[in-house]
C-alpha cells in the first residue's frame, strides 16, 4: 500500500492548504505574485572534459540500455522525457521499460507533460520501477495518481516552472532522455526534420544543459553536422539510433479543423471582438492561442476583423497551427514564436520559413530569467476547467477533484497584458463559474477578462478594459450575473463533492512556490 | 411509503413490460434515458446513473419523485441513464416514459416557468429563423444565443416517427423553461392531422407562431387555426400565436394565394424546397433555377395577401459563399428572410438580407428630396434630373423602415 506522506498543512498567500514537505523537500508556500525571490546560486551540471568523449565525435551506442548503463544508472534516479511528440511519443515508455529491464527501482520520472498513450507506466509505478511522476498527469495516469495510488505525491508545474525547478535546484536531473526526430552522431539535434519531425524541442532545452547526462534518441541519424540544431550536441553523451521514435499520426495533426460547435464558436468570435473593440488589436500588437477549439475559431475569426481593419501583428506565439502559418504567409504578422508545432504546415513552415521561429520555456516563460517573452504579449487566450468570482481559475482538476490535464505553458501566459479565459458557462449541466475553485491554479489578480457563450465578465481589477470596450455591443456582464443565470438553467447550485484528507500531489506556481493541493478522490471512475 | 392498501398480493403480482424514454451513451449530452417498471406495492425506486451525479444526483432524485407524484405512479422501478440532462429535459422523458406504459394519470406535468416574453409583432423582422430538432435537447438550451429573428423547435422532419409523442413533450417544456431571448419563438407541428395533437401539448405555452408543413389547401391552415383557438379558449390565453404554412408540392405552390389568406393569423409564406424538387422529380441545385417559378408564386401570393415572403432553407451548411449568394439573390426577388439548419448561417444571412449602403444613402437622398417637395408645395418630385414617382417613394420609406428595423441605420 502507498504510505500517506505525513506532513503539517499551512495556509498560503491565497487562503489554499498546502503542504510543508512534499517527497521528503521542504517548501515554500505561495506568497503571492512576484512576492517569493529567492537568491543564491542557480544549479549547475557536473563539470565535464571533452577529453573524455570521442575525438571523432561519434557517441552513437547500439541501444538505450546500454546508454542508461554507461549513465551510471542506479534506483532512485531521476529521469526525464519530454512531450514535442504529444501523444505519438515512444522514446519516454522505451525509456523507463530500459531502465525497469535494468532493474532499476524507485525511479522519479519527470517528463514535461505526459499523455494518455503512456498509460503503461502505471505497470512500471505498480512493480516499483517508478516512484512518482513529476509533470502533468491526466487520462488514466491522472485518474491513478487521483486514486492515491501513487507512491509519491505528484507535482505539477508549468513549462516555465519545470525550468525554474531545475534552474534553482529543487529537482536535479540524473539522466535525460531526448526524442530526436533528426540528430547526428555527436548528439546535435533538431526537429524540424525527419519522418517523425515535430517542430520545436524546447521543452527539452533545458534537460539538456543541466543533466547530468544526456542521451539522444534518433531514427533519422543524418551525417555531421545536423542543421539547424536546436539542442547542441556538446551537451549529449550518447546517441541511439531506432527504427522510429514515434507514431507519426499522433505526433501532428494532418488536418486543423475548425470547431464546428455553435457555442464554441460564438466564444471564438466574441473574443475576438473583445481584442479589436478594446483596441488591443492594433497594428504592431501581438498575442498568443493554442490549439484548443475555442483558440482556433478564435484566430480565424480575428484574422477577418484585422483584415477588415488592416492590422498586421508584430508576433503571435503558438502552439503553431495551420492557422497561425497562413496570418503568417498573409503577412498579418511579421513573426511566429513558436513553443510547440500542433500540425504539418506549422512544421512545414518552421523548418523553412525564418520567421517561424522556435522559442523556448526559457525564453518564453522562465521565472529565473531576466524577464521572459510572456508578459509582453498583448493578449493570449486559454481555457480553464473552473473559474470563480475572484477571477480564480482552475486547469487541473475537474470539479470533483479529479486530475484531468496537466499546466502547460497555462500559468506563465497568465503574465500577458491581458489574459483572457474562453470558456463555455457549463458543461454537462455543471456549471463552470463557482463560489470557489477546487483546485488553484491561477490568481484572479491575473485573469482579466473570462468569455462565456453568454456574455463577457471582465475583471473588477481592470477599469481600464471595462471603460476601452464600453459603448462596444459586446455582451459585457458582470460574473455573478452569468454563474446566476446559469445556476437557473442548470437548476440549482451544484453540491461541491467531498474530496479526501490525504494529498495525493500538489501544484505549484511559476515560482516553485506552493500554491494548492490535489486531494485523493474514491470512487469509481 | 404506501398510500394505498396493496389490491393485489405478491403472488399475483403481474409482469409489465417495461418502457422506455429519452437516449444515453457515451455521444449523447443533455438528455437521459428513462425505464420504467411499473409495479403493484413497495413504493418508487429510483436506480440512477449520472455523468453529474457528485454535483445533482440528489436532484435528480427530488425531482424524479415530484414528477411521478404529479403523474399518479405510487410504485415502480425507475432507471435513469443521465447524459447531464436539465431538470425540464428529465422532466419531460419521465412523462413520455409514463405515458407510454400507459400509466398514470395522464397529467401534463410542466416544469418552472421562465418570464414569457412580450408576445410578437405581427410584422416583425423574420430575416432568419433557426431549426432545432424537437428531440435533441442540446441544442435547444443555446438556441437563442446565436442572434436568429426566430428559433423553431421542430416536431416534423428531424423527428423519428417513432419519438413524435416524446418530443412533443420536450417542446412543451422548452417553451416553458428554456429563455429564448429576443427570439421569436416558433413550432413546426407535424404534418395534419398528427399536427393537430401537437397543438394540444404547445399551444398552452405560448408559441409566438406555428409553422405548417406540407399544405396544400386552404382547409388545412383553416383547421390549425379552429384547433388553436379552441385550445386557447379552453386554456383562457388571449395573446396572438401567428401561422407560415409551409408550400412543399405542386400542387401547395398552385394553392398559394387561397392559403395566405386562409387565415387573418397568417404573418408569413414559406416554401419547402426538399419536398418541392422531389415532388416534380428533380434535382434540387445550389442556383435554385429548378424552383424560380415557384418561389415566384409564393412571392407573389404573399405580397397580393400583404404578409412576409420568406425563402427555403440553404442545406449545405458547409459552403458559406453559396449561402452569400443565394440569400442576396434570394433578397433580390423579394423575400425577407430564409430558414437555417446552422447557427453560422445567421449572421450571412442577416448580411444578405441588409439593405447596403448605397440603397440606404439612394433611400436618404429620395426622402429629402421628397420632404422638401412637401415643404414647397410642390406635387412633382425630382431628385436631380430624374423624377420621382410614389412607388419609389414608398419604397424608400419601407427600406429605411427596414434598416432602422436591422439596427443598420440609427
Amino acid at each position: 500500500m502507498p504510505v500517506a506522506e505525513k506532513t503539517e498543512l499551512l495556509t498560503n498567500a491565497a487562503g489554499r492548504s498546502v503542504l510543508e514537505v512534499v517527497n521528503g523537500r521542504p517548501q515554500t508556500p505561495y506568497l503571492g505574485v512576484g512576492k517569493y525571490r529567492p537568491t543564491g546560486t542557480k544549479a549547475s551540471p557536473p563539470i565535464h572534459t571533452a577529453a573524455d568523449y570521442p575525438q571523432n565525435g561519434d557517441k552513437v551506442v547500439t541501444d538505450l540500455e546500454t546508454a542508461l548503463r554507461k549513465c551510471g544508472l542506479r534506483d532512485g534516479m531521476v529521469l526525464s522525457s519530454h512531450h514535442h511528440l504529444r501523444d505519438g511519443d515512444r522514446v519516454a515508455l522505451m525509456m523507463l521499460n530500459a531502465a525497469g529491464r535494468l532493474g532499476a527501482k524507485d525511479l522519479v520520472w519527470f517528463p514535461s507533460a505526459s499523455f494518455p498513450s503512456q498509460k503503461s507506466a502505471i505497470e512500471l509505478m505498480q512493480s516499483g520501477v517508478i516512484d512518482h511522476i513529476e509533470g502533468s498527469m491526466n487520462g488514466p495516469l491522472g485518474d491513478y495518481c487521483t486514486r492515491g495510488k501513487m507512491r509519491g505525491l505528484g507535482v505539477l508545474r508549468s513549462h516555465g516552472g519545470r525550468w525554474q525547478a531545475i534552474q534553482d535546484g529543487e529537482v536535479h536531473i540524473d539522466i535525460a532522455v531526448i526524442a530526436a526526430p533528426s540528430a547526428d552522431a555527436f548528439g546535435n539535434c533538431d526537429g524540424s526534420h525527419g519522418k517523425s519531425a515535430c517542430g520545436s524541442l524546447g521543452f527539452a532545452l533545458a534537460d539538456s544543459i543541466y543533466a547530468d547526462h544526456v542521451i539522444v534518441v534518433t531514427d533519422n541519424l543524418v551525417p555531421f553536422p545536423c542543421v539547424p540544431c536546436q539542442i547542441q550536441g556538446n551537451n549529449v553523451d550518447y546517441v541511439v539510433q531506432v527504427d522510429s521514435i514515434g507514431d507519426a499520426a499522433r505526433i501532428v495533426s494532418g488536418t486543423t479543423q475548425i470547431t464546428r460547435s455553435p457555442d464554441r464558436l460564438r466564444i471564438a468570435e466574441l473574443v475576438a471582438r473583445f481584442l479589436r473593440d478594446a483596441r488591443i488589436m492594433r497594428d504592431g500588437f501581438s498575442f498568443q492561442a493554442g490549439a484548443g477549439g475555442i483558440a482556433l475559431a478564435f484566430v480565424s475569426y480575428l484574422k477577418q476583423l484585422m483584415k477588415e481593419a488592416g492590422v498586421r501583428a508584430r508576433f503571435v506565439r503558438g502552439g503553431s497551427t495551420k492557422l497561425l502559418v497562413e496570418l503568417l504567409e498573409e503577412g498579418l504578422t511579421d513573426y511566429i514564436l513558436d513553443g510547440q508545432t500542433f500540425d504539418l504546415d506549422g512544421v512545414r513552415s518552421i523548418a523553412s520559413n525564418p520567421r517561424h521561429v522556435a522559442t523556448s520555456p526559457f525564453t518564453s516563460y522562465n521565472y529565473h530569467g531576466k524577464g521572459n517573452f510572456a508578459s509582453m504579449v498583448d493578449a493570449v487566450v486559454l481555457g480553464a476547467t473552473e473559474v470563480d468570482l475572484n477571477f480564480n481559475a482552475n486547469v487541473v482538476t475537474h470539479s470533483d477533484g479529479r486530475l484531468m490535464h496537466g499546466i502547460g505553458g497555462w500559468q506563465n501566459c497568465l503574465a500577458s497584458r491581458c489574459t483572457i479565459l474562453a470558456v463555455p458557462s457549463f458543461r454537462d449541466r455543471i456549471p463552470v463559474i463557482l463560489d470557489e475553485v477546487t483546485t488553484l491554479c491561477g490568481p484572479g489578480e491575473l485573469i482579466d477578462v473570462i468569455v462565456t457563450e453568454r456574455g463577457v465578465a471582465i475583471n473588477p481589477r481592470r477599469q481600464d478594459l471595462v471603460d476601452a470596450v464600453k459603448g462596444s455591443n459586446l455582451p459585457v456582464r458582470p460574473l455573478a450575473d452569468i454563474k446566476a443565470e446559469v445556476e437557473r438553467i442548470c437548476g440549482g447550485r451544484p453540491c461541491r463533492p467531498k474530496h479526501g484528507h490525504r494529498p495525493v500531489a500538489v501544484v505549484k506556481w511559476v515560482d516553485g512556490t506552493l500554491l494548492d493541493t490535489v486531494w485523493q478522490v474514491n470512487g469509481t471512475f | 411509503m404506501n398510500a394505498y392498501p396493496a389490491t393485489k398480493t405478491l403472488s399475483e403480482e403481474v409482469e409489465h413490460p417495461a418502457s422506455e424514454a429519452g437516449r444515453c451513451g457515451p455521444d449523447v449530452r443533455s438528455d437521459l434515458r428513462v425505464r420504467i417498471e411499473r409495479r403493484e406495492h413497495g413504493g418508487i425506486e429510483i436506480d440512477l446513473h449520472s455523468r453529474v451525479e457528485p454535483y445533482y444526483g440528489e436532484s435528480i432524485r427530488r425531482l424524479a419523485d415530484t414528477v411521478l407524484e404529479e403523474l399518479g405512479i405510487r410504485h415502480a422501478r425507475v432507471h435513469i441513464e443521465d447524459e447531464g440532462a436539465l431538470p425540464f429535459v428529465i422532466s419531460a422523458r419521465l412523462e413520455a416514459a409514463v405515458k407510454r406504459a400507459g400509466l398514470g394519470k395522464g397529467t401534463r406535468v410542466l416544469p418552472d416557468q421562465v418570464k414569457v416574453p412580450q408576445a410578437s409583432a405581427r410584422d416583425r423582422l423574420r430575416r432568419s429563423r433557426l431549426y432545432v430538432p424537437g428531440s435533441e435537447p442540446k441544442y435547444f438550451i443555446n438556441a437563442a444565443l446565436y442572434g436568429s429573428d426566430g428559433v423553431i423547435l421542430d416536431l416534423e422532419d428531424s423527428v423519428h416517427p417513432s419519438e413524435k409523442d416524446a418530443a412533443r413533450l420536450l417542446v412543451r417544456n422548452a417553451l416553458r423553461s428554456v429563455d429564448f431571448l429576443a427570439c421569436e419563438r416558433m413550432v413546426r407541428i407535424n404534418q395534419l392531422p398528427l399536427g393537430l395533437e401537437d397543438l394540444d401539448e404547445i399551444v398552452p405555452e405560448c408559441p409566438d407562431l406555428i409553422l405548417i408543413p406540407k399544405v396544400e389547401i386552404p382547409d388545412q391552415v383553416m383547421a390549425v387555426e379552429k384547433r388553436i383557438d379552441e385550445v386557447k379558449s379552453d386554456y383562457g390565453l388571449t395573446r396572438p400565436i401567428w401561422l407560415m404554412p409551409i408550400l412543399e408540392s405542386a400542387l401547395g405552390i398552385e394553392n398559394a394565394f387561397a392559403i395566405a389568406k386562409a387565415s387573418e393569423k397568417t404573418v408569413a409564406l414559406t416554401i419547402g424546397l426538399e419536398d418541392y424538387t422531389a415532388d416534380l422529380g428533380v434535382v434540387k441545385t445550389s442556383t435554385g433555377t429548378e424552383s424560380l417559378y415557384a418561389r415566384h408564386r409564393v412571392l407573389n401570393a404573399a405580397h397580393a395577401a400583404g404578409i412576409q415572403a420568406i425563402d427555403s432553407v440553404f442545406g449545405d451548411v458547409g459552403d458559406l459563399d453559396a449561402l452569400r449568394a443565394w440569400a442576396t439573390n434570394s433578397r433580390g426577388l423579394g423575400f425577407e428572410g430564409m430558414g437555417c439548419l446552422h447557427p453560422t448561417q445567421i449572421p450571412i444571412i442577416h448580411e444578405a438580407f441588409a439593405p447596403t449602403a448605397n440603397e440606404i444613402e439612394r433611400a436618404r437622398k429620395i426622402l429629402a428630396a421628397y420632404n422638401e417637395a412637401q415643404e414647397k408645395g410642390l406635387a412633382v418630385v425630382s431628385l436631380g434630373s430624374k423624377m420621382i414617382d410614389p412607388p419609389v417613394v414608398n419604397r424608400a420609406l419601407k427600406l429605411m423602415a427596414r434598416a432602422l428595423a436591422m439596427g443598420v441605420v440609427q
